[in-house]
């Protein structure tokens, strides 16, 4: 099972003493906690993408690309890439040359953005959010595994004798993860490709993300790529700890009570008990974490959100100590001890890279 | 009208009154007792359930902010838009609907109040501002593509006090025309616990399959 962290890259400013970072600081902050994730023993970093204030993430590969250079193991992703606006020519190009120079280290998450400017400023319509994220996924998947594609669809212009370059590294495409927090059209999607799934968790209660899961476990059977406990399932998560779990309350609740997404709403409390916001012991968090196997299954990759509502770097380092040092190695122990033997790990690209040969070799045989 | 064959029907109540006891929630028990009423006359056993809004102030705010209904809020929202028939009543504030009244609908998902019979109601200090019902209230249930009965019923202060079956058109008379009409329109109806599963299929148990979306470019 992979263990990573994923970042939002927002600049919001620190409530206990009013200080905002500035981009700068918050895109070499950003980098530093890569770095770290790698240090404490984490599988995974993942930037999201955004295209307005206050995030600053709007060229994940050049920031994964330098993270690469700087790393040696952990995988680099996204979370997401706009399958959307963006064009799936230059996603499929940048993507690739990511892979290369990551000597295979790269991931992606594709979702729709849910941010209703952006599509008009990149030429496109909110309301064809899921026919540009079908058609456009089905584009670049061709051009990762066709030399030459011709094509035509609704939203972009069409090809003739195209290849996108670089071509994908040994041959194998980057794993592809789709996410999604409501639409039963994705999970849809990554059934049919028997792409990775991803439930980004961390805002909405469980019971929606059990049917949104299982819906994707269902149809990833239907479409033949294995048995529904065998599709490639991630999730996120998002906690706070201190070895005392008053003191990780007492820490996080002004972060908390002015976060941008729910501050002003719901007390600490009843959006713990609501969501998957653990803030407390690495035990409990442990715990926690524990359950969500229960609720969903085995599952390939566990994301946790760190670095948000305004958290200063060197608490969100401290934070990544704990996570590797106590809370990780423990999870992997535990997580491994329960996942029966046909369940599989996330694809790496070692892992594809041996299938797809096994394949080949299998087709040889046969011929 | 021909009534269907006799079954349990639920009515859901929603009053935005604000105070204890609120003549809001007076008038909102008074079109669901109007309309009980009438469908008992047609053959339906009814129950009634009240949603006032009062009790989910907090947690309607925390879902606004968060975009889920949680506890209590997720059941009365459930009540509502699983019912046969809808009452709802709100006081007057600025020439319209209060805030609460209208923020308990915006947490609506889209479509689930379609074809729902619903009785509208208001109060208010005085008559000058019955018209909040035509023109605040209706269009708001038009939009969520509801079917509201055509009468509402605006009660000001001064109905309280009048006498009920003297004058044609007293508060009591518009009350029980308006329960019949709303017993009509939910006796039209097959009950909703029939109509579930049937029009509506779930997209998470029964999801557009990827080569139909693939094909129609996904709408």
């Amino acid at each position: 099972m992979q263990f990573g962290i994923f970042s939002v890259g927002d600049v919001t400013p620190d409530p206990t003493n009013g200080r905002t970072p500035t981009e700068h600081e918050r895109i070499k902050a950003m980098v530093a906690i890569a770095l770290k994730a790698e240090e404490v023993g984490l599988d995974v970093f993942a930037t999201g993408e955004h295209h307005n204030p206050p995030f600053v993430p709007s060229s994940p590969t050049t920031m994964l690309g330098y993270i690469a250079a700087r790393t040696e193991r952990l995988i680099l992703s996204t979370a997401t890439t706009l399958i959307t606006t963006n064009d799936p020519v230059k996603i499929a190009e940048d993507y690739a040359m990511l892979q290369h120079l990551a000597d295979g280290r790269v991931d992606l998450m594709l979702g729709r953005g849910n941010t209703a400017p952006v599509y008009p400023w990149f030429g496109k319509d909110i309301r064809d959010g899921i026919s540009l994220a079908i058609e456009n996924y089905h584009l670049l998947h061709r051009l990762w595994r066709e030399d030459v594609v011709d094509w035509e669809g609704r939203h972009r212009t069409p090809l003739q004798g195209f290849t996108s370059t670089p071509r994908p590294l040994d041959g194998v495409p980057p794993f592809v993860w789709h996410g999604s927090i409501r639409s039963p059209e994705i999970a849809e999607q990554a059934a049919y490709y028997g792409d990775g799934f991803f439930a980004n968790n961390i805002f909405w209660p469980k019971e929606h993300f059990q049917r949104l899961i299982g819906l994707y476990r269902r149809r990833y059977e239907h479409y033949g790529h294995g048995s529904a406990d065998q599709a490639i399932v991630g999730l996120g998560g998002q906690v706070f700890m201190r070895k005392n779990s008053q003191d990780a309350v007492r820490e996080f609740r002004p972060y908390f009570d002015n976060a941008p997404v729910y501050g002003h709403g719901p007390s600490l409390e009843d959006f713990m008990a609501q969501t998957p916001l653990t803030v407390g012991s690495p035990q409990q968090v442990i715990d926690r974490t524990m359950k969500f196997r229960e609720y969903f299954g085995d599952y390939q990759r566990q994301l946790f959100l760190m670095d948000h509502a305004g958290l200063p770097l060197k608490t969100v380092l401290e934070q990544l100590d704990i996570l590797g040092e106590e809370v990780v190695p423990v999870l992997r122990k535990e997580f491994a001890a329960l996942r029966p033997a046909h369940v599989p790990e996330a694809p790496t690209h070692a892992s594809l890279v041996a299938a797809a040969r096994a394949k080949a070799d299998e087709a040889e045989a046969a011929r | 009208m021909t009534a269907r064959p006799a079954g349990g029907r639920t009515v859901a109540v929603v009053s935005a009154g604000l105070g204890q006891p609120s003549s809001t929630r007076l008038l909102a028990d008074r079109l669901a007792a109007a309309a009980t009423a009438a469908l008992r006359d047609l053959g339906a056993d009814t129950e009634v359930v009240t949603v006032e809004l009062r009790d989910h102030a907090h947690r309607m705010v925390d879902a606004a902010l968060t975009g889920f209904a949680a506890g209590a809020l997720r059941d009365a929202v459930e009540t509502v838009t699983g019912a046969d028939g809808l009452v709802a009543v709100t006081p007057v504030f600025n020439a319209s609907y209060s805030g609460l009244f209208k923020m308990f609908f915006d947490l609506l998902e889209r479509g689930s109040l379609e074809g729902m019979p619903v009785l509208i109601g208001a109060t208010g200090g005085t008559a000058r501002h019955s018209l909040v019902l035509e023109h605040a209230v209706r269009p708001m249930f038009a939009y969520l593509r509801a079917a509201v009965a055509p009468t509402a019923v605006y009660a000001a202060s001064q109905d309280w006090g009048s006498g009920g079956s003297d004058g044609a058109d007293g508060l009591t008379e518009r009350v029980a025309r308006a329960g019949r009409e709303l017993a009509s329109l939910v006796a039209a109806r097959p009950p909703a616990r029939d109509r579930r599963g049937a029009g509506d299929a779930d997209p998470y148990e029964d999801p557009v399959p990827f080569e139909r979306l693939l094909a129609s470019g996904g709408q």
